[in-house]
């Protein structure tokens, strides 16, 4: 047997050993990636928004906006107060609702309704909207976004459950048509 | 018997010799300046924060149920907790300020240019890095700041075409602000950032002693690639003297003189929060970033609605690429300051620029003062001698919220103009069609106000001017309603 036989030997060695370590480690990789990508799976195979009651039509009068609060469908056993969240419920009439995010359609500050003149406004950069939820001024590119809703057995409910953020495509659910000017 | 131990250890780990050498390498003599200090402090305010940061997690919960709970428990019923916290917050803003004052030295020293282009990247990231912890810390800081700063980041980060959503959800960990967001926080500040933090001040340091600390820029000593590292070579050796002791006492005053700042402002200031409790439904709240991102925070009131995407998603790639790129598109030639105006204005330029934007987030003018119609009275000098009308007005400026984004005397919001004088600016016509369609980012009030209190708000706006200055008025409408002018 030669030198460069047995150089090549252990060369060969090294390579399949290197291989062999690549193949562990792709194999391990695959639970680590999903492990890692498990809040999106999860949100593509479930979904996360469920319906929930706000409770009684008999709590929100007529013409009136109240603030509302209710727990998000998916909590983990961390969450706290966390998974708490509070919306605002405008009763136009009758079983008409608009029921819309506390979170500002420019950067997520929750609004406040001033019943006096109308409008929400937004503490962090000056956005206003109007009682509809349509852009009053500010920086907002929209309106305030809408839950789906419906008003079952005296109870009205939304369908909810995921932070409305500008971008999400959920967002297209709480899609909030421009006024007909 | 000191000696001997030491003679015992080192023959095993052999590290005398080569600690000796690096203590001793030669530099420049005339970079035992105070301006090449603020490197070693920036390290001294890290390795502060590594230990103070180890002292809190002796304590902190990372859970969104009880962290808040958690710091309250550091503030108040462990001994110098409140201490701890303190000095970690504040060291914080030490090192974000001190590795900003670095990074504009080594800028206007022209100590980037070649052979120290990498040194610079890794710079970058280490500031990159800093600026993580920054945000990552204050969200530790678990309270309604740092809930609704969560929310302005996803909101932000929501903004990315196409992977928006998904980068949202892989950021908080869910579908929501809540338990997952906080706990892989605390994994990226506690474990990840500092990792790399560490792995990268390593190579930062190493790179230093390799290549040699920047000598003192002399205008018209220009770098060259082909020459400089022999010029670097004998400008050590002839003019050069042993890094410890010479230089290295003046590292060693102002890092105590650091370590004392911070501890100074740790006991007169005391720790930062936690504000309220992380509760979303709690929305009598104003979040605010920690000071290093109030300017962003103020650029996000001012950027009008379709410029902001483009500028939040392509801005910071163009900093930081220009920052990485900086070396390469400058690094020969002049190194000193004083021959590089450029330089030296980019540098006052973006000071100022933050500067500004930090001094506007201070006090929000674009914000409404949510508490101003109830809480700021009109001055008793706009009531004085006025009709029904008018003070019925002026009560339906109050009750409308108008006070919230109006000041009158300098009290009030300041989202809109100050209204002292507007009826000097705007006649009756104007102003009718102003409160009603609103406009030039005013909302429109037509659907909320009746007639008559249009009537009497306008009537009020009009007594708004100097005792000696008429209000504004149209000729033509005189003309055509068939009356003289009034007054």
């Amino acid at each position: 047997m030669s030198t460069d036989d047995t150089i090549s030997r252990r060369a060969l060695f090294m390579k399949i050993g290197i291989l062999f370590n690549g193949l562990v480690a792709a194999a391990i990789a695959v639970p680590i990636v999903r492990f890692l990508l498990s809040p999106i799976v999860r949100g593509r195979a479930n979904g996360y928004l469920s319906w929930i009651s706000l409770g009684s039509i008999s709590q929100f009068p007529e013409g009136e906006t109240r603030l509302a609060t209710f727990r998000n469908p998916y909590v983990t056993p961390t969450d706290g107060k966390t998974a708490d969240t509070a919306c605002w419920v405008r009763r136009v009439e009758g079983q008409q609702f608009q029921i819309f995010a506390i979170n500002c359609a420019h950067l997520g500050c929750p609004v406040r309704w001033f019943p006096q003149s109308g409008l929400f406004m937004c503490p962090c950069h000056g956005g206003a909207y109007y009682q509809d939820g349509s852009r009053a001024s500010g920086p907002p590119e929209r309106g305030l976004f809408e839950y789906p809703y419906k008003v079952e057995n005296g109870l009205v409910t939304i369908q909810a459950g995921e932070l409305p953020t500008p971008g999400s495509p959920t967002a297209s659910l709480f899609v909030k048509k421009p006024p007909c000017v | 018997m000191i000696a001997q131990i030491g003679e015992w250890l080192d023959r095993r780990l052999q590290l005398a010799a080569p600690i000796r050498e690096i203590a001793e390498h030669p530099v420049p003599k005339n970079t035992a300046s105070w301006w090449y200090v603020f490197g070693s402090a920036a390290l001294v305010v890290f390795l502060l924060q590594l230990v103070t940061g180890i002292m809190l997690a002796f304590i902190y919960v990372p859970s969104a149920s009880e962290a808040w709970n958690s710091l309250q428990y550091l503030n108040h019923d462990i001994a110098f907790g409140w201490f701890i916290r303190a000095l970690h917050g504040w060291g914080s803003n030490f090192m974000v300020a001190i590795v900003l004052i670095h990074m504009v030295q080594v800028f206007l020293f022209g100590a980037y240019k070649f052979p120290r282009e990498l040194t610079w990247i890794i710079g970058v990231f280490l500031l990159l890095m800093t600026l993580g912890m920054a945000f990552t810390g204050q969200v530790l800081r678990f309270d309604q700041d740092a809930y609704w700063g969560l929310g302005i980041g996803a909101s932000i980060a929501s903004r990315v075409p196409f992977l928006g959503s998904d980068i949202v959800k892989l950021m908080v960990g869910g579908p929501i602000i809540a338990g997952a967001t906080l706990s892989r926080f605390f994994a990226l500040h506690v474990f990840v950032i500092p990792g790399m933090l560490i792995a990268f001040v390593g190579v930062h340091l190493l790179l230093v002693l390799k290549l040699g600390i920047n000598e003192w820029p002399m205008p018209g000593r220009l770098v060259k690639k082909a020459t400089y590292e022999s010029e670097y070579h004998e400008l050590t050796h002839k003019d050069g003297a042993p890094f410890v002791p010479y230089a290295v006492w003046k590292d060693i005053f102002f890092a105590a003189f650091i370590l004392l700042a911070v501890a100074a402002c740790a006991v007169f200031f005391g720790p930062f929060g936690p504000t309220g409790q992380p509760d979303p439904t709690i929305i009598q709240t104003a979040p605010k970033p920690d000071y290093f991102f109030l300017w962003l925070y103020a650029v996000l009131s001012f950027l009008p609605p379709s410029m902001e995407t483009p500028a939040l998603l392509i801005g910071p790639v163009i900093v930081i690429g220009a920052l990485l790129l900086l070396p390469f598109l400058s690094g020969e030639g002049e190194k000193s300051w004083r021959r590089r105006p450029i330089a030296v204005l980019t540098i006052l330029l973006i000071a100022v620029t933050l500067a500004t934007f930090t001094h506007l987030a201070g006090y929000t003018p674009w914000s409404p003062h949510m508490n101003a119609w109830s809480g700021d009275p009109i001055p008793a000098r706009f009531l004085q001698h006025r009709t029904a009308l008018e003070r019925q007005g002026a009560l339906v400026f109050q009750a409308k919220q108008c006070h919230n984004c109006h000041a009158l005397e300098g009290q009030g919001g300041q989202r809109g103009p100050t209204l002292d004088t507007v009826a000097v600016q705007l006649t009756q016509d104007q102003l009718i069609r102003q409160v009603i369609q609103g406009g030039g980012n005013m909302p429109a009030y037509g659907k909320n106000l009746s007639p008559a209190e249009t009537t009497a708000l306008v009537a009020f706006l009009q007594t708004l001017h100097p005792a000696g200055q008429a209000p504004a008025r149209d000729p033509s409408r005189a003309l055509a309603l068939g009356k003289s002018p009034e007054k």
